[in-house]
């Protein structure tokens, strides 16, 4: 595992080519340095939708909405919402630990389009620009909610086309790294890395990129069909010229209900990851994962109308879609049940990627329950766009793919950065989150049952008391934050040296140097064993 | 459950399915959680030094792939069934409009009779059958377990049987504008005599209210204030004794700091003597939050309407 000692290739960090600082950064076609792009910018556009998160917490602190009007408020949960899904959680982790980790978890040099890999994320912040744009331009920010739902985001003065249309552009960087992944995964494995010898990330990122390819599409056509009807008045939806509001909704959620695997599948590749590498173990049921992510990936693309179980839908319809519902659930629990026997019997060296990713497990079995308790029509017309649904998303967004998010970034830290950071300070910085983050969003499940509805300005008196422990639960969450990205920032300009596999890890990212040359590999390595093969001491 | 009124036959349904779900999903949590903690104590390093290399286990993976999917199904049917009960009316449901627009409800009896306030008789069914005039709303009343989205240029229907006297919210949940979180009323549930009463009527029957008032004989009243806001009805929507009803509770209302919304903007106002006086000649100027805008402008004679504030500045 040594023989990069002799290494003579530089590593990605430093500049090789003929431009250097900045514009060797931005014009950069190597995955890894495209990786650390979408890393700062996404990391950036997280702090911004978290700020107006917390500023939304502080209006509902008390049902004196002194602070600002509806309109704006209207606004704030709008941008909030398209900043956090469009411009953190679908990119996510594929855009960041897929870009720098596919390649080398398979032996490869680099993706195999790797300047459309490039012009992904110069489409990613074209998007993001004009997303910020609609803000301060035309009628101003959009209040329509992140679905824009017609007729009322054709109707509204606000600067919906500009949004709708940044939602279509990052649409299309979201495709092209589909595409570039899936390239990638068929065409640039090292001999030797069968199907079934590739890491359990690489098969979540090859699921998920088949849904960005394949839902993301109709997204942008049913954004395109939007933008024609605010300007021309085409009246496909319009209910005034003969069209279907609920056409709309089901175009909406046919991209958006697969786009919530897009968001969880890369998070659950990556604690699959992490929890062989601390229980020094294989993972448990290999292929079982791998098959579930591809049903996820399949079945998930059916279930699109829960979201429209009080919207007219025909007796039949929803019946159906109920039942899709329950379906999808199984492969999920069938990731957790393996998960946590994978600890079984291990050898389990406890540090801070394995305490996030215990904590995601956790937080991401709340969100799959409450998920189910939706699924289940009797329930979910009580809970329907209420707080209820605002908790549960945030349980699955957040807790799920933001702490696995936070997990991935601890264990491969080390080897993007090349450098460690305190573990203490990080152990310091899960107090808070954790805390913080139950007392805000368990909170909103019970507001959700108590029946306060979700997109509320001003509140009702009896929900009083919830909006207060929630508003204080997002002070700790953010503090958390706070801590756990200083410490990591801080690492990153004054950590010690880190080891070349600080973990113990024995997928193919843990045998190159930290930070990795330029090229990952001296020479392809030829793949002989499974991918969490811990070497025994008899066969040393 | 105490913390959440269950005031409908549907809210029994939905919440029998819930706690199901509810009770299933905290053993998961809890198995699952205790699961981890102890392997993760009892395997350590320390205590384990040499991982056993476990690849899987087939019978396991079936095991854990049938019991949740049993476990869901059941979910489901129980789900399916009592959402079957919770959407079809009986046939002798009295069938009510409702209309939503930007940003208030209004409420079509069959005899014609309209209302900016749901009154529904108690122990009866009542199909209320949801349209909208501009974008789409959603009609939610929490105390019933009951939701349904108004649509422009669909109806959708749906139904419920009251089984508590009382006055239960009425929210919007599809966002519908600045004033979405103001696109509230009430359904207030009565007895059905009193229904009946008001719904047969005519124009000017008093509005019901869910328990009837003791008659008082004019001899009786206190103050005269207290007559006043008798003859006028009043009292059928603001109680004197604190307890809340469509409207606000007069008691202790004079010198309260109260948050009021004169239009779409908030504001926070002492309950004086001029803000009482236009309140009951021009209701629909501030409007106290969290209530309907429902209350109709009230002429007074002005020795009546120095009676009324004289009375309301003694209940403390």
């Amino acid at each position: 595992m040594s023989t990069h000692a002799t290494t003579v290739q530089p590593s990605y960090l430093e500049d090789t080519g003929a431009r250097k600082g900045l514009m060797a950064w931005l014009t950069s076609t190597d995955h890894k340095r495209v990786g650390m792009l979408y890393l700062y910018s996404m990391i950036s556009f997280f702090f911004v939708g978290v700020g107006i998160g917390f500023v939304m917490r502080l209006v509902q602190l008390t049902r004196f909405q002194n602070l600002i009007t509806a309109e704006t408020y209207n606004a704030l949960f709008t941008v909030h919402g398209v900043i956090m899904i469009f411009l953190f959680v679908v990119p996510g982790l594929p855009a960041v630990f897929g870009n720098f980790f596919l390649p080398i978890m398979i032996g490869a040099k680099d993706v195999a389009f790797p300047r459309l890999n490039l012009a992904s994320w110069y489409f990613y912040m074209s998007g993001a620009i004009l997303a910020i744009l609609s803000l301060f331009t035309g009628g101003g920010a959009p209040d329509t909610g992140w679905t824009f739902y017609v007729p009322f985001s054709m109707r509204t003065g606000t600067n919906v086309s500009l949004a709708v249309f940044a939602a279509f552009i990052l649409g299309f960087s979201s495709m092209l790294t589909g595409i570039n992944f899936i390239t990638t995964i068929h065409r640039l494995r090292a001999p030797g890395m069968k199907w079934f010898r590739m890491p359990l990330f690489s098969w979540s990122l090859y699921a998920t990129s088949w849904i960005q390819l394949l839902a993301t599409p109709i997204l942008a056509i049913t954004l395109v069909l939007v933008i024609l009807e605010r300007a021309f008045g085409i009246g496909i939806f319009d209910p005034v010229k003969g069209g279907d509001p609920l056409l709309y909704q089901h175009l909406f959620w046919i991209y958006s209900h697969p786009a919530v695997y897009i968001m969880i599948l890369p998070a659950m590749g990556a604690i699959t990851e992490i929890l062989p590498t601390f229980a020094r173990r294989p993972i448990f049921g290999y292929k079982a994962i791998a098959f579930s992510s591809m049903s996820i990936a399949g079945v998930g693309s059916l279930v699109w109308a829960h979201h429209m179980f009080t919207s007219g839908l025909s007796s039949f319809s929803v019946m159906l879609f109920s039942l899709l519902t329950m379906i999808v659930a199984v492969p999920s629990a069938i990731k957790v049940f393996n998960w946590v026997s994978t600890l079984y019997k291990g050898s389990i060296d406890f540090q801070p990627p394995l305490l996030f990713a215990l904590t995601f497990i956790f937080l991401f079995c709340i969100g799959g329950l409450t998920g189910v308790m939706q699924g289940a029509l009797a329930i979910n017309v009580h809970i329907h766009d209420t707080y209820f649904i605002v908790g549960h998303f945030h349980y699955v967004m957040f807790g799920g793919t933001g702490f696995a998010f936070f997990a991935a970034l601890l264990y491969w830290f080390p080897k993007m950065f090349g450098k460690m950071y305190s573990k203490k300070a990080i152990y310091a910085s899960w107090v808070p989150l954790f805390i913080g983050f139950n007392m805000l969003y368990f909170t909103m499940l019970v507001l959700g049952m108590m029946g306060m509805p979700r997109r509320y300005f001003h509140h009702l008196p009896q929900f009083n008391t919830g909006h207060e422990i929630a508003t204080v639960g997002s002070w700790f969450l953010v503090l958390g934050l706070f801590m756990f990205f200083g410490t990591l920032v801080y690492a990153s300009l004054k950590g010690e040296k880190a080891e070349d596999n600080p973990w113990g890890g024995v997928t193919l990212e843990w045998t190159i140097p930290s930070p990795p040359p330029v090229e990952n590999f001296e020479e392809i390595p030829t793949i002989t064993t499974d991918p969490y093969h811990f070497p025994q001491e008899n066969e040393a | 459950m105490d913390w959440i009124t269950q005031a409908s036959t549907s809210a029994q349904k939905s919440d029998a399915v819930f706690f199901y779900v509810f009770g299933l999903s905290v053993a998961f949590l809890i198995f699952i959680t205790a699961l981890m903690i102890y392997f993760v104590i009892r395997y350590s390093r320390k205590r384990h030094p040499k991982a056993e290399q476990i690849e899987g286990h087939t019978g396991l993976e079936i095991l854990w792939t049938t019991i949740p999917l049993v476990m869901f199904l059941t979910i489901f049917y129980y789900g399916w069934t009592n959402y079957e009960y919770m959407r079809q009316a009986p046939r002798d449901a009295m069938a009510v409009k409702v209309n939503a627009r930007q940003w208030s409800w209004s409420f079509e009896y069959p005899n014609g009779k309209q209302s900016k306030i749901l009154y529904a008789p108690l122990g009866k069914p009542m199909k209320v059958e949801v349209r909208s005039l501009d974008v789409v709303h959603g009609f939610f009343v929490p105390a019933f377990r009951l939701k349904v989205d108004a649509v422009p240029s669909h109806t959708n229907t749906t139904w419920f049987e009251a089984t508590k006297l009382g006055s239960f919210d009425i929210e919007c949940t599809v966002i519908c504008g600045v004033d979405h979180s103001l696109m509230l009323s009430k359904v207030v549930v009565v007895p059905e005599d009193a229904f009946k009463a008001w719904y047969f009527g005519g124009d000017d029957a008093p509005e019901p209210k869910p328990v009837p008032d003791p008659p008082k004989p004019v001899a009786e009243f206190t103050h005269p204030g207290l007559a006043v806001l008798t003859a006028k009805g009043c009292l059928d929507c603001h109680s004197v004794d604190g307890k809340p009803m469509v409207g606000p509770t007069l008691k202790g209302l004079f010198g309260k700091q109260e948050v009021v919304l004169s239009g779409k903007a908030a504001r926070t106002v002492t309950v004086d003597e001029a803000y009482l006086r236009q309140a009951i000649v021009n209701p629909m100027k501030d409007v106290v939050r969290g209530y309907p805008p429902s209350m109709p402008p009230t002429p007074l004679a002005p020795r009546e309407l120095d009676d009324v504030v004289g009375y309301l500045k003694t209940l403390k």
